[in-house]
């Protein structure tokens, strides 16, 4: 059987010079050349708002909201990264559009009779925790805030 | 019967006429796990009670009354399933030793007629990246690195100290359970699938992975990322496995509210013959930048293979393909932000000695338990989530998932019954150049032609089509329209049948089999 070249089924093959998604190209491994995507008209650079630095008030405001630490400058990188990537979003026209929630909008959720059907398994769940004291969860006392920035001993602190 | 054998039409046959006992198949499968240790698929066998479950199924057959099909078939199970008894790591530190205290519904499902449980399996942390290699058990290795197909078609190293192959990635992030698959060491497996973690493995590997539509089978117990694109993935060598499978595992949990209340019944696929009154829609988008000139022609010669035998071929289009991994990559990290908060080491998991305050405590665990792949997720979910950026960002993308989905409902609406894809853009790479990258920009590679189906919620499927010049296997991609799996499976078992996939050639499999080693047509696909 003939290969016919997917040209067939694509007719112009062209991908819509409109902007494209930008990706980092990666290593590409040897064995085959990947194909070269088809060419429209001179590609432009995608528009794309001026990417301001994450200012460290930001970032320190995200390590507390999600009590995990960007590390080292590699972790910030990475954010930036993630951002510049996002920010493709704002090529869309999204006038009009109501964001979706769920695939499954169109239809009823299921709710069930409000009955017990189940539980009175405090001891399987206690014995998966580290520290307890007979019913109990142990914790370290609360309410006292994380170390503000300035007394911390962490990546951010030296980069201010 | 043999490892390779077919569930459906052969070993399932065996069993009932005693030509094989479920003991024999659970103990050929766990001489094998041990014999492809190397694989690292595998992060817990269950031993002991794989060979006790194995037994009470003979009891079963014995006496002639044997659950179903699945009755004393040996099967895989994703490490981020929760199954009772039996440790539940998700591939991270945060959850080493979590003894899960129940049985996630599909497992329960599985158990419940009888199959038998051999282990857990290797993924990529909390099932983030496509290459399985990112997990705290080390990085999964793709079975047919050590194939003889592969090995034949390897260049030699002129000056090579190690006698190790370059070994492949399996893919990701259910890179364990396809390795597990393919390399016979069970005739089944779970995985999940959020953005195409068990079709990209599935294709990487030569097996056929299904991503069924969202709200099928239910997610209670698999532990989430994206709760409103998760699946539980399907991976087995034939077509016929998976709807098996799919048929055990579908229909409304109470314990899972968003499932559907339809309801569901089990099919035998039919022997499709006449593809005449098929529309098949080839998405011009999915040509995607960087897709190998290999696949590229697998992919046209699909096409040409459907409308010489009678199907209509048309090319349609999705505008806004290109958007979907973007979109994906916001919801994504949002939804995991999230998901993630729950880690705090109160109630299970890992839990730093630190206990200065609750919120120190909380922070130290999280260092301690995530690798960086997942706070790096959870970071920059946070970061979107923020006041300042949560239109901006996430309803954004919300908005955009929208015109993803009516992308594909426009096209099925005029037509189109079935959309055939690539599902990755090149065969396994070499685990040495795929760690040169990060895993956020590998992710995004890989997943762009596999997860505009999570986000519309279709079910999709990886259908082992060829191998390439390097004698790796390639797959290729079914989506099909919302809760119409049969329809799908029917196109795919027809594909499948045309394309006649290899069987691989494993050393230690033939050791194993030696003496009931078929020739290869009769083996993986009916």
């Amino acid at each position: 059987m003939r290969v016919l070249s997917l040209g067939r089924w694509l007719r112009a093959g062209r991908v819509p010079p409109r902007g494209r998604v930008r990706l980092n190209s990666g290593h590409r491994h040897s064995g085959h050349r990947p194909q070269a995507p088809p060419q429209g008209p001179a590609q432009v650079p995608p528009r794309v708002p001026h990417q301001q630095k994450v200012s460290v008030e930001v970032l320190d405001h995200l390590e507390h909201l999600a009590l995990v630490d960007f590390r080292d400058s590699e972790g910030v990188e990475r954010l930036q990264k993630a951002i510049q990537f996002a920010d493709q979003l704002h090529e869309v026209n999204t006038d009009g559009v109501e964001p979706m929630d769920s695939v499954l909008e169109d239809r009823c959720l299921y709710l069930r009779e409000d009955d017990v059907t189940e539980g009175n398994c405090t001891k399987e769940l206690l014995e998966n925790a580290r520290e307890t004291v007979e019913e109990y969860f142990v914790a370290p006392p609360g309410n006292i805030p994380l170390l503000k920035l300035e007394e911390q001993n962490t990546y951010l602190q030296g980069s201010k | 019967a043999a490892l390779k054998d077919a569930l459906r039409s052969q070993v399932s046959a065996a069993l009932k006429e005693g030509r094989v006992t479920p003991t024999e198949l659970c103990q050929r499968c766990l001489a094998l796990i041990k014999s492809t240790k190397f694989l690292n698929a595998y992060i817990t066998v269950t031993e002991e009670t794989a060979l006790k479950q194995a037994e009470e199924s003979e009891e079963r057959y014995k006496r002639g009354q044997p659950l179903g099909i699945l009755d004393g078939i040996p099967i895989a199970v994703k490490d981020n399933f929760n199954t009772a008894g039996i440790e539940t790591t998700c591939a991270s530190n945060m959850l080493k030793g979590y003894i899960s205290p129940y049985n996630a519904t599909v497992v329960q499902k599985l158990l419940d007629q009888g199959a038998v449980l051999l282990g857990k399996t290797n993924l990529d942390e909390f099932a983030m990246g496509s290459g399985s290699t990112d997990g705290v058990f080390g990085p999964v290795r793709n079975p047919w690195s050590y194939s003889k197909q592969y090995k034949e078609k390897s260049i030699p190293k002129s000056h090579s100290e190690d006698k190790e192959p370059d070994w492949v990635i399996s893919g990701g992030s259910s890179g364990g359970s396809a390795a597990a698959v393919s390399s016979f060491t069970c005739f089944a497996a779970l995985g999940s699938d959020t953005g195409g973690s068990t079709r990209n493995p599935a294709a990487h590997c030569g097996v056929v992975g299904l991503k069924p539509t969202y709200g099928l089978i239910s997610r209670h117990g698999l532990i989430p990322l994206v709760n409103s694109m998760d699946v539980p993935g399907i991976l087995t060598r034939c077509v016929d496995d998976a709807a098996v499978l799919l048929g055990s595992l579908a229909g409304h949990d109470p314990k899972d509210s968003t499932t559907i209340q339809d309801d569901f019944k089990p099919f035998e696929l039919p022997n499709l013959t006449d593809v005449s009154k098929l529309s098949i829609g080839i998405p011009k988008e999915y040509h995607a930048p960087g897709l190998s000139s290999e696949i590229l022609a697998f992919w046209s010669k699909a096409a040409d293979l459907f409308k010489n035998a009678g199907a209509k071929v048309v090319e349609v289009s999705l505008p806004h393909t290109r958007y979907s991994i973007v979109c994906y990559h916001v919801l994504c990290t949002a939804e995991v932000a999230s998901n993630m908060a729950r880690f705090d080491g109160l109630e299970y998991g890992h839990r730093s000695d630190v206990k200065d305050s609750t919120e120190s405590m909380y922070a130290a665990t999280r260092r301690e338990g995530f690798n960086d792949v997942v706070r790096g997720r959870i970071l920059s979910g946070n970061y979107f989530l923020l006041k300042q950026n949560y239109e901006k960002y996430f309803v954004k993308a919300q908005k955009v998932r929208r015109l993803i989905a009516s992308d594909f409902g426009k096209v099925f609406r005029s037509g189109v019954d079935i959309l055939l894809t690539p599902t990755t853009l090149s065969d396994a790479a070499p685990y040495t150049e795929f760690i040169q990258e990060d895993n956020r920009t590998r992710s995004a590679q890989d997943d762009i032609l596999t997860q505009a189906a999570n986000m519309a919620g279709l079910p999709a499927i990886n259908v082992p089509t060829a191998l390439s010049e390097r004698g790796l296997p390639v797959g290729l991609q079914f989506i099909g329209r919302s809760f119409q799996e049969k329809q799908l499976l029917t196109v795919a078992k027809w594909f499948e049948k045309q394309v006649q996939f290899p069987v691989i050639q494993l050393e230690e499999v033939k050791r194993h089999d030696s003496g009931v080693f078929q020739q290869q047509k009769s083996a993986s696909f009916s």
